[in-house]
């Protein structure tokens, strides 16, 4: 039950930012095939390249779902450069539950795709700790 | 429930296994649902392959050497029990793999590079596991085969009304499960050996699931090759068998190459060693293979029939008391044609949330594609969540998933 506290099952039954926005700076999508979680990420930034806003669609289950949710919230208002930091730990830290090593994956299929989507990047700091 | 205890006493199995009298946390016991991934050991046949460490260990058929021999009697004593569990012919037609895996990629490699040419044809169905997929599928795009694949119905069955075309043209393969590990439906494959024997094409069986749920006769069944794995039925993990017809073994080039499975070795060549052994290269699992002996013994002792039987009984109570769980039974569980599986899928939830839940409970179960995505793809899912029952499973156990299942909607409840 902990891995389902409230504020988790809040974001998976209302999940934000969902829909995605329309002419996109950033448009990535991906799935996870073992467990058939699928996201699909966009992001519009503003002149000064700032992110103004965050579309989100996609299904899986509810910490792959809270995980993208949370991270979007979080993701409004910043620059790229400080999306390039959002680690393994700041995930890990919005869902507040321990996460087991099994469901690391599905925890970190959105901060995967941001770092993908946003720079290419098929890995990053702290993600072979998986 | 009267007729059910006759015909198994569970609870006296129950006290073979050691693992499953526990907690996975304070006051939550454990209930075993994971079978069609892995079985449970009983008492003996961890015991015996302790017996044969502490006592008679030493490498097989090269030692003048007390424990050599003995060890040697115990490997091939191993693989006579194995071939009269499935009634082969000989124990020689009896080869020790590492798993059921293992045994398929033995045949469609040794046998493809031997036997298939451009254009031939290889018939599998949508209901395999990954393992009786791709190994076919490696080995034709390397001789320039094709594969074709027999549908599944709404309903779950092998759809066999368009056979006659599938099975038309140079096909030289059937391969094809005997029990699906996700829709538990028991595949009656006589008319499917016949059809294909007719055409002049081998029959392979993925014996995975049914060998250790219920009685399996290769002659009666005239299967040319029967693959299956030690560890789902009570053995040993690291040990498979690939049951094949004597001739067709003969006739087939070696595999892996090392030792053992040469009689002669010259600078220029090699001369093969006789079946089996020709398909044993270097040091066999040898404890394993004698604890599948024990687990032989086990099963033989308790009776295929009755675990069979037993295992329908269950099943059958399961998929009754699954119809009561709010989301309607088609939400729950899609009912299967005389297995022992269900695959349970709910709207709005999915597999890996309602099998974290169930742990939460106690219950193992597994969520996920099952190495069976064409399966999956089949019926428009992406994973389901898989309840497997084996002989030590009980009626409390059914309902212990059953207020689980209750628990997980109710975290749910939207």
């Amino acid at each position: 039950m902990d891995m389902y506290r409230e504020l988790i099952l809040d974001h998976y039954q209302n999940r934000r930012n969902w829909g995605l926005v329309e002419d996109p700076d950033i448009d990535y999508e991906e799935d996870n095939p073992l467990c058939g979680d699928h996201l699909h990420l966009t992001v519009r930034l503003d002149d000064a390249r700032r992110v103004v806003a965050v579309g989100w669609e996609g299904e899986g289950c509810a910490i792959s779902q809270a995980s993208a949710s949370m991270l979007g919230e979080a993701m409004v208002g910043k620059t790229l450069d400080e999306l390039k930091h959002f680690s393994k730990d700041d995930i890990l830290e919005m869902l507040g539950i321990p996460i087991s090593p099994v469901r690391l994956k599905c925890a970190l299929l959105s901060l995967k795709i941001l770092k993908a989507g946003a720079y290419g990047l098929t890995g990053w700091p702290g993600e072979e700790d998986e | 429930m009267t007729s059910v205890e006759t015909l198994l006493n569970v609870e006296a199995i129950r006290q073979d296994f050691p693992v499953l009298h526990q907690e996975v946390k304070p006051g939550v016991p454990l209930v075993y649902l994971d079978n069609a991934a892995s079985s449970q050991k009983p008492t003996q046949v961890i015991e015996a392959v302790s017996e044969f460490y502490r006592k008679h260990y030493a490498n097989v058929h090269r030692g003048i050497h007390k424990l050599s021999e003995e060890s040697t009697e115990a490997y091939e004593g191993a693989r006579a029990k194995t071939a009269t569990f499935i009634n082969a012919a000989s124990r020689r037609e009896i080869v020790f793999t590492r798993n059921a895996t293992e045994s398929v990629n033995l045949v469609a490699q040794a046998w493809g590079r031997a036997n298939l040419m451009p254009g031939d044809v290889i018939v599998l169905t949508e209901m395999e596991h990954h393992a009786n997929i791709v190994p076919w599928q490696l080995i034709a795009k390397e001789r320039g085969a094709e594969v074709r694949y027999v549908p599944v119905t709404d309903d779950g069955l092998l759809d066999l009304s368009g056979l006659d075309t599938l099975l038309s043209g140079p096909v030289k393969m059937v391969a094809a499960t005997h029990m699906s590990n996700v829709l538990g439906t028991v595949n009656a494959l006589e008319g499917l050996v016949q059809a294909a024997h007719d055409v002049g094409a081998l029959v392979f069986v993925d014996g995975a699931q049914s060998v250790s749920h219920k009685p399996v006769d290769v002659q009666a069944l005239d299967a040319d090759f029967l693959a299956f794995s030690g560890h789902k039925m009570c053995g040993p993990s690291g040990i498979g068998v690939l049951y094949g017809k004597r001739e067709l073994l003969e006739a087939m080039p070696p595999f892996l190459a090392g030792g053992d499975m040469i009689k002669r070795v010259t600078l220029e060549g090699a001369e093969w060693n006789d079946v089996p052994w020709k398909f044993e290269a270097g040091t066999p699992a040898i404890a394993q293979a004698v604890g599948l002996g024990a687990a032989v013994d086990y099963l033989t002792r308790v009776g295929m029939d009755r675990i069979y039987a037993y295992e329908q009984v269950l099943l059958g109570y399961a998929l009754e008391r699954l119809e009561e769980v709010p989301g309607g039974a088609g939400a729950w569980a899609r009912p299967v044609q005389e297995g022992r599986g269900g695959g349970l899928h709910a709207g709005g939830m999915h597999p890996h949330d309602i099998a974290e839940l169930l742990n939460d409970r106690g219950v193992a179960v597994r969520a996920g594609h099952h190495c069976a995505m064409p399966l999956h793809q089949r019926f428009n899912l992406v994973a389901t969540t898989r309840a497997s029952f084996y002989l030590y499973n009980t009626r409390e156990e059914v309902d212990r998933l059953i207020e689980a299942l209750y628990y997980a909607k109710s975290v749910f409840a939207f």
